[in-house]
């Protein structure tokens, strides 16, 4: 309480002593001792208020900022954050199995300007669209008189555009360093190369896969299984042969029927890459890896394999095809009908579906489907490409489903899916796996089908052309085998007799198959050539005659020069 | 919750009945603002930084709970426990200082701190507290003539001063002189004096100015904004513009993804950004009331030493967030000055509480310490 009362009088006596103070101010230091603490505390009180007063002014005019700050409030401050450019991983070259480049990275500029620091925006877009008459002056001096702190003003400058616009020497405009992805080849495999957007990720593609593989494979060049100079043929090939017939689509495909890699794939119409929203969502579908579709009596050549490697039919089984096949509500009819006794080569160098479908019915359904499945045609592909179909299979599978697909209606696979089917049946039954990487150790899948049906298959294939409806694909030098396919296109209610998808199925050489190809042609029309035919034998055969024979040289496959067909065995096997 | 009657004279009760609950709440605003600021801000930086994104927010959270405890435990505490623990912390944040010398790893050109396992901790930061406490006891003994006060204070400034001035840390070593000045100037030193030490503070400063390169240039730059890089701070002022007086929203801000110090030196503007300048005037009322609630009862108080501690204390919280806030909109140079208990930083949220922590502690109502009636003391803040 002691310390209380005193404290009471040091107030007293600050009442009484302000004029005290400030005349003659106490130096604590020569202070009268009697009272130190309550003269101190006196002046210290009088200095605690100048530090409240100090105080109060400082945090007030800090407020005051913030206050007048939040008063100049101005919407176009919102464009001041610049987002940071995206770490552009330089994206791998890709290049074709022989080095070609398919596509690379090039460094270009492209032009910003800081708005707020452009002194005169009439002026400065006035200089620069003499230089970029492309832009539109009009625009290009609103963006500069925006007062926004980034604005593009143009991307991907040339060289020479960027040394012009620097010499224009105007305050406040820039070039930022932007990677831009650059296809070389134009319309070139653009269905396997995919593209990028406006950022370099790639979207669709191999360019998609890219971006998809760990980290540890980035940077290095990517070779693809692609042969340029095939994929050209292929490409300008399909493209003639869609002229010619006034096909709506074309694709073809080019395996190696060993190790199961893509020498070319091409989907017509194509588009450029560099430059992909110019073409239309059509023309960028891959109708070779993505599009599904009954593809016909291609797929005579899995029913006929299926048969022979059950064991239950041999290539001298003969079957009636003197009549029409009535199950249910459905007639199987054949549209070569010969009307008579087949045996197994003649239904398939003929394409009797009859035939074909009471082939299946021996075969069994269970048996028929897992042999389809152990072609890999009833699962989807697992290739690099996004753009991978899965089949279309029938739900529930019937017996009546088996007879249709036996001949190729009721299951929609891809055309990628069949040509690896195709390889197989005649590279000795070894499981093909089509990839677009090129293969450093071509690994053989297992086998799935004995060499004694393989060797059949080729027999029945050659055939085919030899004799069969496959006639117009026969190359000098390169014996072709194959099959044809000629499929109506399934419309609302029923099959169009009118558009068809055709399809030719084969491979070369037939004395040591090396290749297997499929070609696809969309509502192909009948030409006075053809004498107003629209089937697979008049269109899709000729057409893979003509690539065989500008691809096989290149290849490197040996002409055969004396080669005694296998099929002369098979070709005994006649009933007439 | 138990309930706390004035007539319970438990420890806790005494505590509760007896500190300044005002400061208390405001305080508790200051952190509840830091948290929700935190996970505004440091997000974007440590994104940036290629950290978990909140990294930041994680380790604030980990030191909260320790400074909790300090600003709490050390408010409990009797005046002359305070000036103990003032003693032990000083002596042990100096003996710190002296080993990052040796000791401290070098961070962005100075070595100020000590890593303790995942940890590092600025024992200056500790020292900035215990500094005001022990001057202020100093100046008040030596008002009464027991001990040489002044030259001790003057001692104890020097051996601070050196070390701050070797690691170099010249933010801490102005704090700590605006400390001392003002410390001397409640004490009741004459204008001469107080003229003579702000010539010399002056003189320092434009030595500072002219042979620090750093201070230069940041002064330069200050002054004529043409003169160099004013990025952080143009950028700082954008962001209040952008978020006028209601603000962007909370995560809308842009400033946080581009400013380096936003979870640190500029999170006032972070702030401003996304909760507008309502959310800023807020901070900048918080700070104010606790600093002016502050000065008042130092007014009123009848011990010197109570008197002169709480006051340094205040100033040293008061005048860093004043700084901070200050360069921020622009006033004042830049300047690595955190916001007490908004900033990211461990070692700055613990002192922090210490700070406030011995503040409450002697702002507590004792029997005899105030100078005004108690009423009229109600009557003042109702």
């Amino acid at each position: 309480m002691a310390r209380g009362f005193s404290s009471q009088q040091g107030r007293g006596s600050r009442a009484a002593g302000i004029g005290y103070d400030m005349i003659a101010r106490p130096d604590f230091a020569s202070s009268g001792a009697a009272q130190p603490d309550a003269r101190v505390l006196d002046g210290g009180r009088r200095r605690l208020s100048l530090a409240l007063v100090f105080f109060v002014g400082a945090f007030a005019v800090v407020a005051g900022r913030l206050a007048l700050l939040g008063a100049a409030s101005d919407a176009d401050v919102r464009h001041a954050y610049v987002p940071p450019a995206p770490v552009q991983a330089a994206r791998p070259d890709i290049v074709d199995r022989n080095g070609e480049i398919m596509a690379t990275d090039i460094i270009t500029a492209s032009l910003f300007a800081d708005a707020r620091k452009v002194l005169s925006p009439g002026e400065a877009a006035r200089q620069i669209v003499r230089v970029l008459p492309e832009l539109d002056e009009e625009k290009v001096r609103a963006d500069l008189s925006s007062e926004r702190a980034f604005v593009w003003l143009k991307r991907d400058l040339s060289p020479r555009q960027q040394y012009a616009i620097h010499n224009l020497g105007i305050p406040g405009i820039d070039f930022r360093r932007e990677l831009k992805r650059v296809y070389p080849n134009g319309r070139a495999a653009a269905h396997v190369l995919g593209y990028v957007d406006i950022d370099n990720q790639g979207i669709s593609g191999i360019e998609k896969y890219l971006d998809t593989r760990g980290e540890a494979e980035q940077g290095k060049p990517v070779r693809l299984s692609i042969d340029l100079r095939v994929q050209h043929i292929l490409t300008g090939e399909l493209s003639e042969a869609m002229k010619t017939f006034s096909a709506k689509a074309a694709s073809g495909v080019v395996v190696d029927v060993r190790s199961g890699e893509v020498m070319a794939m091409a989907s017509l119409p194509d588009f450029d890459p560099n430059d992909p929203t110019a073409s239309s969502d059509f023309a960028r579908f891959n109708r070779a890896s993505l599009g599904v579709y009954e593809m016909g009596s291609t797929f005579k050549a899995f029913t006929t394999a299926a048969a022979l490697e059950s064991g239950r039919v041999s290539l001298a089984q003969e079957y009636d095809a003197r009549e029409p096949i009535r199950v249910a509500r459905f007639t199987i009819n054949d549209y070569h009908a010969q009307r008579r006794w087949m045996s197994v080569p003649e239904i398939f160098m003929h394409s009797s579906n009859i035939g074909t479908a009471k082939m299946a019915m021996d075969v069994g359904r269970d048996e028929h489907r897992a042999f389809l499945g152990k072609l890999g045609l009833l699962t989807r592909a697992g290739i690099e490409l996004p753009e991978s179909g899965t089949p279309l299979l029938p739900h529930p599978w019937t017996d009546i489903s088996m007879m249709t697909i036996s001949y190729g209606h009721g299951l929609s696979v891809t055309p990628l899916q069949v040509a690896a089917a195709g390889a197989t049946l005649v590279n000795g039954g070894y499981k093909v796996t089509p990839t677009f990487l090129r293969q450093k150790v071509p690994a053989a899948g297992p086998q799935v089908i004995s060499q004694k049906t393989s060797l059949a298959m080729r027999a029945l294939m050659r055939l085919v052309v030899e004799e069969g409806t496959g006639s117009n694909a026969d190359v000098p030098g390169y014996p072709v085998m194959g099959k044809t396919g000629t499929a109506e296109k399934a419309v609302a209610g029923g099959y169009s007799k009118k558009s068809l998808i055709t399809s030719f199925l084969s491979a070369f050489p037939a004395n040591d198959p090396q290749f297997a190809m499929l070609v696809v042609l969309d509502e192909p029309k009948g030409t006075k050539e053809t004498f107003g035919y629209a089937t697979a034998g008049w269109n899709a055969a000729p057409l893979t005659g003509r690539i065989v024979q500008r691809i096989a040289p290149l290849l490197g496959v040996k002409p055969a020069e004396r080669w005694v067909s296998p099929v002369q065995e098979a070709s005994l096997i006649r009933t007439e | 919750m138990m309930r706390l009657s004035r007539t319970n004279r438990t420890p806790l009760s005494e505590w509760w009945w007896t500190v300044d609950r005002w400061t208390l709440l405001a305080i508790a605003g200051l952190i509840v603002l830091g948290i929700v600021l935190s996970l505004a801000a440091s997000p974007a930086v440590a994104q940036r930084l290629n950290l978990p994104n909140f990294h930041f927010v994680y380790r604030q959270m980990i030191f909260l709970a320790p400074a909790l405890v300090i600003l709490i435990g050390v408010s409990m505490l009797s005046v002359r426990q305070v000036r103990r623990l003032a003693l032990i912390v000083f002596g042990g944040a100096f003996f710190l200082m002296l080993a990052t010398l040796v000791a401290g790893p070098e961070i962005k050109g100075a070595t100020r701190w000590l890593s303790i396992g995942p940890f590092s901790i600025q024992p200056s930061e500790f020292m900035k507290p215990a500094f005001a406490v022990l001057v202020a006891w100093l100046f008040a003994e030596g008002a009464r003539k027991k001990i040489a006060g002044v030259p001790l204070a003057l001692a104890l400034y020097g051996a601070i001063a050196l070390l701050l001035v070797l690691q170099p840390d010249f933010g801490q070593l102005s704090l700590v002189t605006i400390i001392l000045v003002a410390l001397f100037f409640f004490s009741g030193l004459s204008w001469f004096w107080i003229g003579s030490i702000g010539t010399v503070a002056l003189a320092g400063a434009l030595m500072a100015y002219s042979f620090v390169p750093h201070v230069t240039s940041r002064v330069d730059r200050f002054i004529n904004p043409e003169s160099g890089d004013t990025y952080q701070i143009d950028r700082a002022l954008d962001a209040f513009k952008a978020g006028g007086f209601l603000g962007r929203g909370p995560g809308e801000g842009e400033v946080k993804r581009i400013l380096p110090d936003a979870h640190t030196d500029f999170i006032f503007a972070v702030a401003a950004e996304e909760y507008g300048v309502f959310a800023g005037l807020m901070i900048i009322g918080l700070f104010g009331f606790i600093v002016v609630r502050t000065l008042m009862r130092a007014r009123g108080e009848s011990d010197l030493f109570v008197q002169l501690a709480a006051s340094g204390l205040v100033l040293l919280i008061g005048v860093q967030a004043l700084i901070n806030m200050a360069v921020n909109v622009n006033l004042l140079p830049a300047k690595g000055m955190t916001l007490p208990f908004i900033s990211y930083g461990g070692s700055s949220l613990l002192a922090v509480a210490l700070t406030l922590g011995m503040l409450l502690a002697l702002t507590r109502r004792r029997a005899g310490a105030s100078l005004a009636q108690p009423m009229a003391m109600g009557r003042a803040f109702a």
